[in-house]
């Protein structure tokens, strides 16, 4: 009898630890269907997952107005009207997708045209009506392919260009590379660049051997432009970022102008000559501050020296004022020095015995002055709630040289996301 | 270039690096989620879209070029 009591007490125990084992992995199950319940599910690639398609990115159109006068034009051997006109607008795109490996692959495309007038290229050839470039269009489209590797923080990107106007081709290409501090708050980048260039030589229509134009086929020469860029940018803190850049610029070939008359001090005179090299070193430094929450200082300094004796500053600094978080003006002021190029005389004070010569007053000592503001609206809805305008940037400046020369210039860039 | 040319471009080159270096010198370390500043469109490190057309007549019109994301080379530039 007490043998069947323990027995059926054993089977009781059993019992119950079978039901308490089973109410704990009710309430563990439904522990997990709860936590499941209530967190985000998650795709195991989604992290990693993205769009393999190609995707727009942006668009931007920038048309600007420049218009220029004084009374140093080169064409006429520093003497006369530098009174000129250009239109300018520039269409470009930006599209991009990843690829397998989750790279970034972006692609630009951009198409500019200018169209100017120029006072002093009617004087090339004062006998005719109008001369061959007193207006003229420069149409010049580029492309552009980076390919970013966010994990790595590696960039590599290559892209040509093309420039045509009636007296001047130029075919560019470039290659270029970056690589982020494995925090994520520096970044060294470096490109090089070439442009192949076609100078048509069309002289001032007194200097005309007739040997160098056959109806409108006029002879041509070569300049060529190799450039070499190394860039530091790095995050100083919260508020503050810097960008250290400088270039190393070789250009061979004919880099003077045709058309520019120069005038010796006998009257006599000549077209333009100078050295058929040139190296040119800038170095710029670019700071950002974040002040409080509304305002920015932009701040740009540039040294800049050359081997035909050009040394030069350069120094702008722009306030951005953020009225609201959609709303900005941006006042700004730009100081430029530069000396002379050692080549440089004003009319009639070169002699025969110079063996390079040019008036052109923007080789000549000068300083400059360049003001304005700009205005920026980006507003959520859209510029005048149309969705794909992003933003909308007026930009004005007024450029005076101690040269006696004056500019102004207003733009506007339209920006479609 | 003259020797006292020579010298001041020294001076300016060292110059420009000494201020760079004492900048990076008091670097602080900035997270991704502290980055809501240095990322807003104002603060980009280059030129903006809608001063294309001045740094290429400030090329044209001046001696010196480069070092502020405008253009080295290609184009005349001629009037």
């Amino acid at each position: 009898m007490v043998a069947k009591q323990e027995e059926d007490a054993a089977v009781i125990d059993q019992a119950v630890s079978f039901c308490m084992k089973k109410l704990y992995l009710s309430v563990i199950g439904m522990y997990i269907g709860i936590l499941a319940a209530f967190s985000q599910r998650q795709d195991p690639d989604s992290s990693t997952y993205r769009s393999r398609k190609l995707n727009f990115e942006e668009a931007n159109l920038v048309s600007s107005y420049y218009t220029q006068d004084g009374n140093n034009s080169a064409v006429t051997g520093g003497i006369g009207s530098e009174k000129l006109t250009d239109i300018s607008n520039v269409i470009d795109l930006k599209l991009g997708l990843y690829d397998r490996r989750n790279r970034k692959h972006s692609f630009t495309g951009e198409i500019g045209i200018d169209h100017y007038t120029s006072a002093s290229s009617d004087k090339i050839d004062p006998k005719t009506i109008s001369s061959a470039s007193h207006a003229d269009t420069r149409f010049y489209p580029s492309f552009g392919w980076t390919m970013e590797n966010e994990k790595k923080g590696i960039t590599v990107g290559a892209g040509i260009s093309y420039s045509s106007e009636f007296d001047y081709q130029s075919f560019g290409v470039n290659v270029n590379f970056a690589q982020k501090t494995r925090n994520k708050n520096g970044e060294l980048a470096a490109k090089l660049q070439a442009y192949i260039d076609q100078v048509s030589l069309i002289y001032p229509v007194e200097l005309r051997n007739g040997s160098s134009r056959e109806g409108d086929d006029y002879a041509t020469t070569g300049r060529n432009t190799f450039s070499g860029g190394a860039s530091w940018s790095q995050i100083i803190n919260k508020n503050l970022q810097v960008l250290l850049e400088g270039e190393v610029v070789y250009q061979q070939g004919y880099l003077g102008l045709p058309f520019h008359r120069v005038f010796f001090d006998d009257n006599s005179v000549h077209v333009e000559n100078l050295p058929s090299t040139r190296l040119k070193i800038p170095l710029g430094l670019r700071a950002n501050y974040f002040i409080g929450d509304k305002f920015i200082l932009r701040t740009w300094y540039r040294n800049y020296r050359d081997n035909w004796g050009i040394n030069s500053n350069a120094v702008q600094v722009e306030t951005v004022f953020k009225l609201n978080p959609f709303l900005s003006i941006t006042p700004f002021y730009r100081f430029y020095q530069q000396s002379a190029a050692n080549y440089f005389a004003p009319y009639q004070v070169h002699t025969a015995a110079d063996e390079f010569y040019t008036s052109n007053y923007d080789l000549s000592k000068f300083n400059s002055n360049f003001f304005g503001a700009g205005f920026r609206i980006s507003p959520p809805e859209g510029v005048f709630k149309l969705n794909h305008l992003n933003s909308l940037e007026l930009r004005y400046g007024h450029y005076l040289k101690t040269t006696g020369m004056n500019a102004n210039i207003i733009s506007i860039n339209l920006r479609f996301k | 270039m003259t020797t006292k040319n020579k010298q001041k471009s020294i001076f300016d080159f060292l110059l420009l690096i000494s201020v760079t270096g004492l900048l990076m010198a008091s670097c602080t370390p900035v997270k991704e989620y502290q980055k809501n500043k240095l990322n807003d469109s104002e603060m980009s490190l280059s030129s903006r879209k809608v001063e294309k057309t001045e740094l290429n007549f400030q090329s044209y019109r001046e001696g010196a070029s480069g070092a502020n994301g405008g253009k080295t080379g290609g184009g005349c530039g001629c009037n």
